[in-house]
């Protein structure tokens, strides 16, 4: 499935819950339920620091495919970190590059991805352009 | 024990038109008063009254405008002064806070320090009380040394005493914790400093707006405060500074307003408090400052202060219901500043689901990181009470906190 019919999914599933509570409580098993990262790669090199959590990233080309793990100390912040990996990987760098996260405002987290909320997540997807970036160069 | 305050707390809160709004479809319950208070109709009115009535560039000026306006101006500053009990009021410099106030003393020192002099640092200092000494020692060759607390959240003095020696030159310490609320033993520090001829600064942010802080009797080389902190406006605050340092240290920034006379051969510059204040300065800011503080004072720093400590302690024991909470800084000299975590969940997490239910508080590491190093904590949820915050208030902070647990559990 391409990025937009993800994100297209994601929000259909989002429709569904009458409120933030419910939203909420959705984040919170996604974020609880996933493996997101192998343990070795939680190191200083893939970690972004942001003011409230940490965001650790790792990326790595599978064929075409770029694939991203990823974790978070915080339970709330992990579970955007799930629904972003369930879009943003197992695609083409070129798809990657191309995508944008619009779909957040959708489903009522905005302020999860702002800027001014320091908690990683912005950082977090440049990262993962930026990893789609070198990764497509490395492809051409 | 808790005294019962005189406060009319309802009465209180109408002077405060942002507590009526509602956030995420619930009553605000603003409970981040120690990063910024909120501002009483009275000091808005001020703020009001300057940009209808006399908006005008100050201190030059032949126009009434700019005269009324300049009136003002150092009405404020001899508010502040009077406030703090300062000897003079060119002691008080107006700058945009307390770290522009931190700034400009350490710039000061560049050129009174040497190569091997010792500065002494608190364990509990916020950013802005670290980062522009570290640049000073970078820039002169001094060693910045720092002072331990231990689990409470209390400096140990003993070790502080130990450090000081003939090659102290400044010692700094907050009056109070940001991120712990404790209140420090200012005295004792100054005292012991001055005995070993090191100047001391006093971050005063957290403290101004719960302790009536007396400089002379303090007997403090230089002491900051910002207005944001104490119902005042964003953007202003003040060095206050004994009138021979200030006389020492060298121009702060250049500009107008800060000289005598220039020449491009040579410019010499103008006495205190002007010296360092290069620029048109946040003239309202500085004029609604002075409305905060007699808006405070009005009520009385005293009855804030048992007010709020009746809040502290009511907050303390009711928090403490909380299975698996744990509280850091427990000093038994504190301000109405409570840091918890919950066993096994992410502050963020509890601020993002307090915050929907329309309860603010702060989280992270409060500008404050060595303190969560030395806890080996990510950071923290903080809520910190003003005189405006009522029981009713806290008892919400709890059920929501339990409704958070519950939810990521």
């Amino acid at each position: 499935m391409g990025i937009k019919e993800i994100q297209e999914e994601i929000v259909d599933e989002f429709a569904m819950f009458e409120d933030w509570m419910q939203r909420y409580e959705y984040m919170i098993e996604l974020g609880k339920s996933l493996p997101l990262i192998d343990e070795q790669y939680k190191t200083d090199d893939n970690i972004i620091k942001g003011c409230q959590s940490k965001v650790w990233v790792h990326a790595e080309l599978q064929g075409d495919k770029l694939v991203f793990t990823a974790d978070s100390d915080a339970i709330i912040t992990k579970g955007i970190i799930a629904i972003l990996i369930r879009v943003f990987s197992n695609q083409k760098p070129q798809d990657i590059i191309e995508a944008n996260t619009d779909f957040i405002d959708e489903i009522g987290l905005k302020e999860h991805l702002s800027p001014t909320r320091a908690n990683g997540l912005v950082s977090m997807v440049k990262q993962l352009k930026m990893y789609a970036i070198a990764y497509q160069t490395q492809l051409n | 024990m808790t005294k019962v305050s005189s406060l009319d707390v309802a009465l209180i809160r109408k002077d405060f038109p942002i507590l009526d709004r509602e956030v995420n479809g619930n009553p605000l319950v603003y409970l981040d008063n120690a990063a910024t208070s909120q501002t009483p109709r009275q000091v808005i009115d001020a703020i009001v009254d300057y940009y209808s009535n006399y908006n005008a560039n100050i201190h030059r000026g032949v126009h009434t405008l700019s005269q009324e306006a300049t009136d003002k101006y150092e009405q404020a500053r001899i508010k502040i002064q009077k406030h703090f009990n300062a000897a003079h009021s060119h002691e008080i410099i107006f700058t945009s806070g307390t770290t522009h106030s931190i700034n400009l003393v350490a710039n000061g020192f560049t050129s009174i320090l040497q190569k091997g002099d010792e500065l002494l640092v608190s364990a509990m200092e916020h950013h802005s009380n670290i980062v522009p000494w570290q640049m000073l020692c970078e820039r002169t060759g001094a060693l910045l040394k720092v002072i331990p607390m231990n689990e409470e959240g209390d400096l140990i003095l003993e070790e502080y005493h130990k450090l000081l020696s003939a090659k102290t030159k400044m010692v700094f310490c907050n009056h109070v914790s940001n991120a712990l609320g404790t209140i420090n033993n200012i005295k004792e520090i100054i005292d012991a400093a001055h005995g070993f001829g090191a100047a001391v600064l006093i971050d005063g942010a957290q403290a101004a707006p719960h302790i009536q802080a007396d400089v002379q009797d303090l007997n403090v080389d230089f002491y900051t405060v910002s207005a944001h902190k104490m119902c005042g406006p964003t953007g202003v605050g003040i060095l206050y500074g004994k009138e021979e340092w200030l006389n020492r240290l060298p121009p702060y920034q250049g500009g107008g307003e800060m000289i005598a006379e220039v020449t491009f051969e040579k410019t010499t510059y103008a006495d205190l408090p002007h010296k360092f204040e290069a620029g048109t300065p946040n003239i309202c800011g500085g004029i609604a400052f002075g409305a905060a503080l007699d808006y405070m004072n009005n009520i009385g720093i005293a009855e804030i202060a048992s007010y709020e400590n009746e809040l502290l302690q009511y907050a303390t024991e009711r928090l403490l219901t909380i299975e698996g909470l744990r509280i850091y800084g427990t000093s038994k000299n504190k301000t109405s500043v409570i840091s918890f975590n919950i066993d096994g969940i992410h502050p963020y997490d509890i601020g993002s689901i307090l915050d929907k239910l329309g309860i603010a508080v702060r989280t992270g590491h409060h500008c404050a990181q060595p303190i969560m190093d030395f806890y080996k904590i990510p950071g923290t949820v903080r809520a910190s009470f003003s005189f405006y915050n009522t029981k009713e208030e806290i008892n919400a902070l709890v059920e929501g906190i339990k409704r958070a647990k519950a939810m990521l559990s």
